[in-house]
């Protein structure tokens, strides 16, 4: 199967882009932005025994990279359904 | 049971599993050899790419290395978890649909050129080969401690293993041998964590326990680990930046990207049937691995703190010399741990001034591997991690060696020199490139002084800066072509090589790269091992540059392009 017109196409792609810069801008946030470049902020904050920010570096980022990756996957499958591209 | 005794059994039963596996999944067609014809199930690749990625590096030094570096030891657990979700968002599903063997050959069809091809395997064989030098340490590290051999021989039987299933089995030996490696790593490192976090927070789970209090108290065990290294003089664990905040950006971002750039882990979304299974591989193979990583910083951080409790047990009360603990003389035997007792009192002194303290040596890398035995746990998880970090560097070192094996033999061969070649000729070739890799890593794994640590992070920056940038243009950009391509990467590997021969010599000395001060004169602080992130982006600027003044590609490239971002379709690698 493919696109039914060239116009499905570059709008699937689009749509596809925009998800992922979406994700990608989650992606930087959590890891880079609390991690890395807002710790000290975070780490005023205290979670248990954990600060914040050295949570996220050595937690949080992981546990969201994940959920990231497979809602990622949901996403992508639900648009290949609305453009039609999801059979084989 | 001995110690020695149990350890020789359970390596031995998991090697027979792993051979017996090898074995019973012969490969026999070409494709089956590199890709397992496409037939293996998500989840089931999760595994096998979970094990093929997780080395000697993450099993046994990370854990270590963040033990002693605090909160600047993250930028190896975002660095190397993050790169996943640039793997699942910008090159699995297409690199999927493109549907080849290899890396190389992508590289080759989307930029028209041989050239750039033979300058893809190039870099491709520096990164793996530079990666599999450090696992064939790992291994013979790991065989001499517990087998109680020579580091050269542990080294001759770790690559008598390697050379039997990974040439023999090929990937699909290497994907279901894989599956129970994970299972074996994962077990061996979870196992003495849970039993560590147990015995110090009362709480069973790591991730937990690292942010409980201290059994029987009200301190939490980060505060009060937080306090005992300040009070030696080290720096506080949980805000301990690694150089500089610019540093700590471009490492994680350099083994982000350099994780999105392996071949090895790449061509293992080849092997999955569809371009929906290759996404949600990626999401299986996180979930697999971050176990590991999100136990490892409790592991860190209790080893810290066993380690201190069990020279200092009472704050200004140290421990006599004499009545160290076993595990301490079996790593002082080893040279990996030295003490020299600078006042004369008899008794050790861990301090963070050079001047006074007295464990002269606490090499990283022994912390996973002594952790158990420091925390006095039974000898058969003793035995059980011992086991496990050999499954992590076999496993490695095996995936490295396909990626290796079908650069040579299918690009350079079959793609480039010898077209014509037989299918049976071509798998032959593959198994002498294999051989010959395993021999040449060996070789080298005999001779440097030290690779393992700094040897790594290098495989990292090298296929952050080479592949990954050519791979996302190739996808990404219509108007990337092949001048622009073969600039990129050429300046980007070159940029790389050089900053890091120049600050750490052509034979890197390893064991002290991961705690060596920073030095004034590198680039902005960036120290050499994070600079694959600015190989990257020279990498980036290059090709665009290049590719704005020379034509653009032509039509055939450009619905290759359009082929690839389409998710049906999938033809290629579902076997013959």
């Amino acid at each position: 199967m493919a696109f039914k017109s060239e116009a499905d196409a570059q709008a699937y792609w689009k749509e596809n882009v925009g998800i992922m810069l979406k994700l990608l801008v989650v992606w930087f946030v959590v890891s880079f932005g609390c991690g890395i470049l807002l710790v000290d902020v975070l780490n005023n904050i205290q979670v248990g025994g954990y600060k914040l920010g050295f949570w996220f570096a050595q937690q949080g980022a992981i546990y969201s990279f994940v959920i990231l990756t497979f809602y990622y996957a949901r996403r992508m499958g639900k648009l290949d359904s609305k453009y039609g591209v999801d059979g084989e | 049971m001995e110690l020695q005794t149990l350890t020789y059994i359970v390596v031995g039963l998991t090697f027979a599993l792993y051979m017996g596996i090898a074995v019973w999944a012969r490969a026999g067609s070409t494709k089956e050899f590199y890709v397992a014809g496409g037939g293996i199930h998500p989840v089931a690749n999760g595994m096998a790419t979970a094990a093929d990625w997780m080395s000697a590096a993450s099993f046994i030094s990370m854990a270590g290395l963040i033990a002693f570096m605090g909160y600047g030891g993250s930028v190896f657990l975002m660095g190397w978890t993050g790169g996943f979700v640039l793997l699942a968002m910008l090159l699995a599903p297409y690199l999927r649909k493109y549907g080849k063997f290899t890396v190389p050959e992508f590289i080759g069809e989307r930029f028209y050129s041989r050239t750039a091809r033979i300058v893809a395997v190039v870099c491709l064989i520096i990164c793996s080969v530079t990666y599999v030098i450090g696992q064939m340490k790992g291994i013979g590290v790991a065989f001499s401690r517990f087998l109680e051999v020579s580091y050269e021989i542990g080294l001759l039987i770790g690559m008598a293993i390697v050379f039997f299933y990974a040439v023999l089995g090929g990937m699909k030996g290497i994907t279901y041998t894989q599956i129970a490696q994970f299972c074996v790593l994962i077990l061996a490192y979870t196992i003495p964590a849970i039993f560590i976090s147990f015995n110090l927070t009362g709480n069973p789970l790591p991730q937990l326990g690292l942010g409980s209090t201290m059994a029987g108290t009200d301190v939490y065990l980060l505060d009060r680990l937080d306090q005992v290294v300040t009070e030696l003089g080290f720096a506080e664990y949980s805000t301990d930046v690694r150089g500089s905040t610019l540093n700590m950006f471009v490492y994680t971002l350099s083994l982000m990207i350099g994780t999105a750039g392996l071949p090895h882990v790449i061509i293992r979304f080849f092997t999955v049937p569809t371009v929906k299974d290759a996404r949600a591989s990626a999401g299986w193979a996180l979930v697999f691995i971050s176990i590991l990583y999100t136990t490892a910083p409790a592991v860190a951080g209790m080893a810290r703190l066993n380690l201190i409790n069990t020279i200092e047990p009472v704050a200004g009360e140290h421990l006599v010399y004499d009545e160290r603990p076993q595990w301490f003389k079996n790593w002082e035997t080893t040279g990996l741990l030295k003490f020299e007792d600078k006042n004369g009192d008899g008794r050790i002194q861990y301090v963070a001034d050079k001047t006074t303290n007295e464990m002269v040596k606490v090499d990283q890398d022994i912390m996973v591997l002594a952790n158990p035995e420091i925390a006095k746990l039974p000898n058969w998880v003793i035995a059980l991690v011992a086991a496990g970090g050999l499954a992590a560097a076999l496993s490695t070192a095996a995936g490295l060696l396909l990626a290796i094996a079908s650069a040579i033999s299918h690009d350079l061969l079959k793609g480039v020199f010898m077209p014509d070649i037989s299918e049976k000729n071509e798998l032959m070739a593959s198994r002498v490139a294999m051989a010959g890799a395993i021999a040449g890593a060996g070789y080298l794994g005999f001779n440097p002084p030290d690779f393992a640590a700094g040897t790594v992070a290098l495989a990292f920056g090298l296929a952050a800066s080479s592949i990954f940038p050519a791979l996302m243009m190739g996808i990404f950009s219509k108007r990337i072509n092949k001048e622009g391509a073969i600039a990129g990467m050429i300046a980007g590997i070159s940029v790389t090589l050089l900053y890091v021969f120049q600050h750490k010599g052509i034979m890197f000395v390893a064991d002290t790269a991961f705690l060596g001060s920073l030095d004034a004169n590198w680039f902005f602080g960036i120290e050499p091992n994070a600079f694959g992130a600015i190989g990257a982006a020279m990498n980036f600027a290059v090709a665009y540059g290049v590719s704005r003044v020379t034509q653009a590609p032509p039509q055939a490239v450009q619905d290759l392009v359009e082929y690839i971002r389409v998710p049906t379709g999938v033809e290629g690698a579902q076997g013959h």
